[in-house]
């Protein structure tokens, strides 16, 4: 057993890591994306996926959605230390257990020739990917699904001259009749 | 729902008939600002990016501004300033340098939780991002070292800003909050937006914290009872709260009779002559503090965050405990340590429900606990005594120094400051404070240099009360052109320092963990701290035998001007007791029998016991 790296180890009842997705409700200000991410870095915090836009531009209200991987009392410290960042209005747990509905859009170019063409078309189909550009030696496809889905579908095309992948992130929203 | 769930959404605006709005420049909106949110004081230092500040300050009435050195000190003696009164600090900065020149007492305040408001004048607009003359991204810099910081683009938001700054600094748990302000805003007019009509537009951390949750609190009583061996570690949340919070601790520890030890920024919320106080807890706290923190049953943390230098290890803080913990930040709950109850409320109104309740458990339920087996064995953990030092010969302990110091004082109105270092502890240890508000320090950044221009701050706020900057060489030196501003401004600060040649800290450290190899610890040469006294027009006066110090410190005490105490003290003391990095409570470093053979020489400990783990911790 080896020292741990912190002087004062904190993880000691930390328990099983898990992956959570974040709704972070803020002001639309100048700054406020670099609050969020800098706390993230500050304090030692992973970030797998960050996607950001405005949602309510009367309200000048956006919505960022970070996934991120930790123990339970690490996810409720991230929790309480984006409470104390003052744009943020609200930040809410809409991880996909038990209640999340969680999307991704890709969009993925593919150049390739003869066979690999028509099976990297017909892999679309099965993937509901749709080709939104093609020339006689590629396609462009938008695909929408969640992470895994996309995760997938980049899997197959690799051997089909996928040459160029674009994601947005997780988007994530809570099911129900709720709002946030 | 999750606890952030509580953040609400934004209150709407009451419409109600406003008179017709007031236009004002920037800069004026700036001193209208600081007049409406009460501020008489500001610290501050002029450069081109705040002249129009600078200029609306010229004649503006009710407003003093104190000029001082260095952008650093304004922001200490801001701190200063609010510590001692319970108030918000401004300290007004010009940009470039003057805004990183300030950086380190906003961390200082961000840590310390003290409500400072920062001023900073910025490049003109169309000049941001261009390189400019003393441009610098100061909202980017201090957004990590603040609570929360602007920049106004528009001269109609500035009033909207200077009233959520002020708001924010002392809202919640107080922290400092920096305004940015380019100098065509201070210039441009705009709408003047009144502070009770910004009031609502402010945004939810602006708002106070609800109180407790009763079933907590009912929770907290019933574990409370039933402890046979509690304490109360109470923190600079309960002197952030108020004085009523003070007050209120006293009254739950005479009814509870359960005894309180307190962090280095909770020290004089619980009066150190009460029958309940154990003294300080942490790496230089009393041994009976930290025996009782570690063997006790119940805890109940009270504004404290479980600091590393009050847990020492985690896996051994308090390992048999049930704790419950009050904190008026979410964030401060679970961070170090697991509690059992969370209770996050003001500490003032969470101790008011405490006592009601345990009050009512008093009348109706069983009774409490017999504390009598827990008393006893605390005053045997006491008995040796944690700060005994033996004061013999002709060479000043600097323990005496501060008791004799303590000694003079006793019966004014006193307020001590200090820098950081072996000096600092001392002071923590043998100074008795009976009041909140009186110790000002820097605890959790551990700023040298903090200690002068807060007394100056201090000063300023209490210009009657006797202020003490409890200081090194070192440390002093850090910041020690602030005498000049002490002097300007006829703020009679004393500055007492305990003079032994070494960063007296560093070198029981290197002394501990590094084999007495005094890598930089020692000041080959030191200015003469009398003749530089009488340069700056203080007084400068010199103690080298204990036989002359009660006189000297006397003459300190009761001289008009500023002082500059050069109080020699022996050089090879060292800090007791101590636990060191990476140990836990009952693993004390002891003060050797007689530390007097090992005078001048490294002392070499009978017991280093610093495992190799140990010494890579801080």
């Amino acid at each position: 057993m080896t020292e741990p790296a912190s002087a004062y180890p904190t993880t000691a009842a930390a328990g099983p890591e898990s992956r959570r997705t974040l709704a972070i409700l803020v002001d639309n200000e100048p700054g406020v994306l670099a609050r969020v991410v800098g706390l993230f870095s500050a304090r030692g915090y992973n970030i797998e996926s960050l996607t950001v836009a405005e949602t309510d531009a009367r309200a000048h209200r956006s919505r960022i959605t970070i996934v991120t991987r930790g123990a339970g009392p690490v996810i409720d410290q991230i929790k309480a230390q984006l409470g104390r960042i003052v744009p943020v209005r609200k930040v809410v747990d809409v991880t996909l257990e038990p209640a999340g509905l969680e999307r991704e859009l890709a969009l993925l170019k593919i150049r390739s020739s003869g066979q690999e063409r028509v099976e990297a078309l017909r892999v679309a189909e099965i993937f509901r990917a749709r080709a939104i550009d093609t020339t006689r030696e590629s396609f462009i496809f938008e695909v929408t699904g969640a992470s895994g889905k996309i995760d997938a579908f980049i899997d197959l095309m690799i051997p089909l001259g996928l040459i160029e992948v674009s994601r947005t992130g997780v988007l994530s929203i809570q099911r129900g009749a709720e709002g946030a | 729902m999750t606890t952030m769930d509580i953040l609400c959404e934004a209150p709407v605006a009451p419409a109600h008939a406003s008179p017709a709005p007031e236009m004002l420049s920037g800069a004026a909106m700036v001193v209208r600002a600081l007049q409406e949110n009460g501020i008489d004081t500001l610290f501050g230092y002029p450069g081109g990016a705040v002249l129009p500040i600078y200029d609306a300050l010229y004649a503006a009435p009710g407003l003093r501004h104190i000029l001082v050195r260095h952008e650093q000190g304004a922001g200490h003696a801001a701190e200063g300033y609010a510590r001692s009164t319970g108030g918000v600090g401004v300290a007004l900065v010009t940009s470039g340098p003057g805004a990183t020149n300030i950086v380190t007492p906003l961390a200082d305040a961000l840590l310390d939780s003290v409500p400072i408001v920062v001023l900073s004048g910025q490049v003109p607009s169309r000049l941001i991002g261009t390189d400019a003359f003393q441009e610098c991204d100061t909202v980017g810099i201090t957004r990590s070292c603040t609570k929360h910081n602007v920049l106004v683009r528009h001269v109609d938001d500035l009033a909207i800003a200077l009233h959520e700054a002020f708001a924010l600094a002392r809202s919640g748990r107080p922290g400092p909050v920096l305004v940015d302000i380019p100098k065509d805003v201070q210039n441009a007019i705009g709408r003047y937006i009144p502070l009770e009509e910004a009031r609502p537009l402010l945004r939810p951390n602006c708002q106070p914290v609800p109180g407790p949750r009763m079933d907590s609190i009912s929770r907290a009583v019933e574990m409370l009872r039933a402890a046979t061996r509690p304490i109360l570690y109470t923190g600079g949340g309960i002197i952030n709260s108020g004085d009523r919070a003070s007050a209120l601790l006293r009254e739950f520890a005479a009814e509870t009779g359960f005894p309180v030890t307190s962090t280095l920024l909770g020290l004089g919320a619980y009066p150190a002559s009460g029958p309940a106080w154990l003294g300080m807890v942490g790496m230089h706290g009393s041994v009976e503090a930290n025996r009782a923190m570690h063997d006790c049953d119940v805890m109940l943390a009270l504004g404290a965050r479980f600091d590393d230098r009050v847990t020492g290890r985690l896996d051994g803080f308090s390992p048999r405990s049930r704790k419950i913990h009050v904190d008026i930040d979410p964030s401060s709950i679970n961070k170090n340590v697991p509690v059992e109850i969370g209770i996050v409320a003001d500490v003032g109104a969470t101790l008011e429900a405490l006592l009601k309740a345990w009050r009512v458990a008093a009348k109706s339920g069983r009774p409490a606990a017999d504390l009598a087996p827990w008393r006893a064995q605390i005053e045997r953990w006491a008995a040796p005594g944690s700060f005994r030092y033996r004061q013999s010969g002709t060479v000043i302990k600097p323990q005496y120094a501060i008791e004799r110091l303590f000694a003079a004082a006793r019966g004014r109105e006193t307020y001590i400051t200090t820098e950081v270092g072996q000096h600092q502890m001392w002071a923590a240890q043998l100074y008795g404070f009976e009041a909140p508000r009186r110790f000002m320090t820097s605890g959790g950044l551990g700023t040298m240099g903090y200690g002068l221009p807060a007394a100056i701050g201090v000063q300023a706020a209490h210009p009657d009360a006797l202020v003490v900057d409890i200081a090194g060489e070192a440390s002093v030196q850090m910041t020690m052109q602030e005498m000049s501003c002490a002097v300007q401004y006829g703020l009679p600060v004393k500055i007492f320092i305990l003079n032994n040649e070494w960063m007296g800290m560093v070198r029981q450290w290197q002394q501990l963990l590094h084999g007495e190899r005094y890598s930089q610890s020692w000041s080959a040469a030191l200015p003469d701290f009398v003749k530089m006294a009488e340069a700056f027009g203080c007084l400068g006066l010199r103690a080298t035998d204990p036989a002359e110090l009660d006189a000297k410190i006397a003459e300190m005490i009761h001289d008009p001007r500023p002082v500059l105490f050069d109080c020699r003290v022996s050089k090879a003391e060292n800090c007791y007791p101590m636990i060191p990095s990476g140990a836990a409570h009952d693993e004390m470093l002891l003060a050797p029998d007689d530390t007097d053979e090992c005078e001048n020489r490294g002392a070499k400990l009978a017991n280093p016991a610093i495992s190799e783990a140990g010494r890579s911790l801080v």
